[in-house]
């Protein structure tokens, strides 16, 4: 062990860390705004809507992520559309995020009484300010912990994307040992940059959550 | 779309990959219990450090990426000695990355198991053997078997991953496949498809498990694990 190798490495790790930081934040939004759509329209878009959503649910779920990032990224060049490896990375994160993020949002749904969207009915709220005003507000709420999760899960996910190339934290790790040959020292400092991230993302989880049920 | 003389000219080795697939899976999954059983026992006895290590491996294994403990294990490893063939390292990164959600799965059931339960059987002159064998850990399977099978489940999805440290399994060799034959995109659709699928059996498989364990439960003591079984989930 030679902790000098860590120091040197250091800024490049922690420029790298930055990357991995907002590729995940990037995709976590992308997955909220298509999980949301995804919920919504299952729940009040007709039967062909809800049959289309459990497939994309059941799919990005069931398919290993590695597996859906190399997909995206060969399948887009295919249909015309030609992006850099970045971009194909956050729309990966943000499709299978989305799919949790559906299926979270549809158990905190159940947990908002039936009798409030019933109410807002029968006072004449029109469907659409039912969603944004009563259901999602609370949805939310309620779901806080689990989005939470899912934003740290999506950290540790984003690891994968440095198969295509993207210079995040353990892409960069893997540059930085391939030429000093120390991968232990790099990769622990790795680990530590992670374990320090999550660590301070369930933090905030906590005191957002402790700030909610103050509210 | 992909020739099917393709398939019969790199078959065996799609063969051999899945074989490898099933045989890291299989091993991974049982590592991974046994040392999170192991762990979670440790975890009862009363020595605080003991407890304080447990829990340091458990929050750092959760808290860290998959891929970072495998370049650990397999480039790391080297550093202090541990030279591990790949297949070998993934095995061993699947079972240490699942023992640590094992141990926390475990922890639930051993929890939820009641405190009457262990007492009667203290009374009864058990010794803590064979409480463990007859009283525990049968209430713990029975509770924890959804959790289980969706870690397992989890570690299926897993194990593509090893394809990056150059274990041959299945997705090491689709990959070999996409890249000779130029039929990239059909090949990695392939594999999408078949995974799902793969992923679908193994929830299937387990949700049947499941039922049947559940079922016997309910016939040996009807106390209403369902609940117990519901919380396990989440």
């Amino acid at each position: 062990m030679k902790f000098s190798v860590i120091l040197d490495a250091l800024p490049y790790l922690l420029e790298a860390a930055v990357t991995t930081i907002w590729v995940s934040l990037l995709g976590v939004l992308l997955g909220q705004v298509i999980g949301v759509v995804v919920c919504v329209a299952r729940q009040s878009g007709g039967r062909a809507a809800d049959m289309a959503g459990g497939v994309y649910v059941s799919f990005f779920r069931g398919v290993p992520l590695l597996i859906q990032l190399l997909l995206i990224y060969y399948m887009l060049p295919l249909i015309g559309i030609d992006v850099p490896p970045l971009v194909a990375s956050i729309a990966a994160l943000g499709l299978a995020s989305g799919a949790y993020v559906s299926e979270i949002y549809r158990g905190a749904l159940n947990a908002v009484p039936h009798g409030q969207s019933e109410a807002a009915l029968a006072l004449g709220f029109p469907g659409r300010s039912i969603w944004t005003r009563i259901l999602l507000p609370q949805a939310f709420r309620i779901s806080v912990p689990a989005l939470v999760n899912e934003l740290i899960l999506l950290l540790k996910a984003s690891s994968l994307i440095s198969v295509v190339g993207v210079a995040e934290l353990t892409r960069t790790s893997q540059t930085i040992s391939a030429s000093n040959y120390r991968p232990l020292e790099i990769y622990l400092a790795a680990g530590v940059i992670y374990l320090a991230i999550n660590g301070a993302l369930a933090l905030f989880g906590t005191l957002v959550e402790r700030r909610l049920q103050q509210a | 779309m992909l020739d099917l003389s393709l398939l019969v000219q790199y078959g065996p080795s799609l063969l051999r990959g899945f074989g490898i697939t099933i045989l890291c899976w299989g091993a991974g999954c049982l590592i991974g219990m046994v040392l999170g059983f192991v762990l979670m026992l440790l975890r009862q006895l009363p020595v605080k450090p003991l407890r304080w290590v447990i829990r340091v491996y458990i929050e750092v294994i959760r808290g860290t990426p998959f891929l970072i403990q495998l370049f650990l294990l397999y480039s790391g490893g080297p550093s202090i000695g541990l030279r591990l063939e790949a297949t070998t390292a993934g095995i061993l990164g699947l079972g240490i990355y699942g023992s640590a959600y094992f141990a926390e799965i475990f922890r639930a059931g051993y929890q939820a198991v009641p405190k009457g339960q262990v007492e009667a059987a203290l009374s009864l002159g058990m010794s803590y053997g064979s409480i463990l064998k007859r009283v525990i850990v049968p209430a713990m399977l029975v509770s924890t078997i959804p959790a289980i099978v969706n870690m397992m489940a989890i570690l299926t999805k897993e194990t593509v991953v090893l394809s990056i440290i150059t274990v041959p399994e299945l997705m090491y060799e689709m990959q070999t496949m996409a890249a000779e034959t130029f039929a990239t995109f059909e090949t990695i659709l392939g594999m999408a498809l078949f995974y799902w699928l793969l992923v679908e059996v193994v929830s299937r498989l387990g949700r049947r498990l499941e039922a049947r364990v559940t079922r016997y439960l309910t016939h040996a003591s009807p106390q209403g694990s369902s609940s117990e079984t519901a919380t396990a989930r989440a």
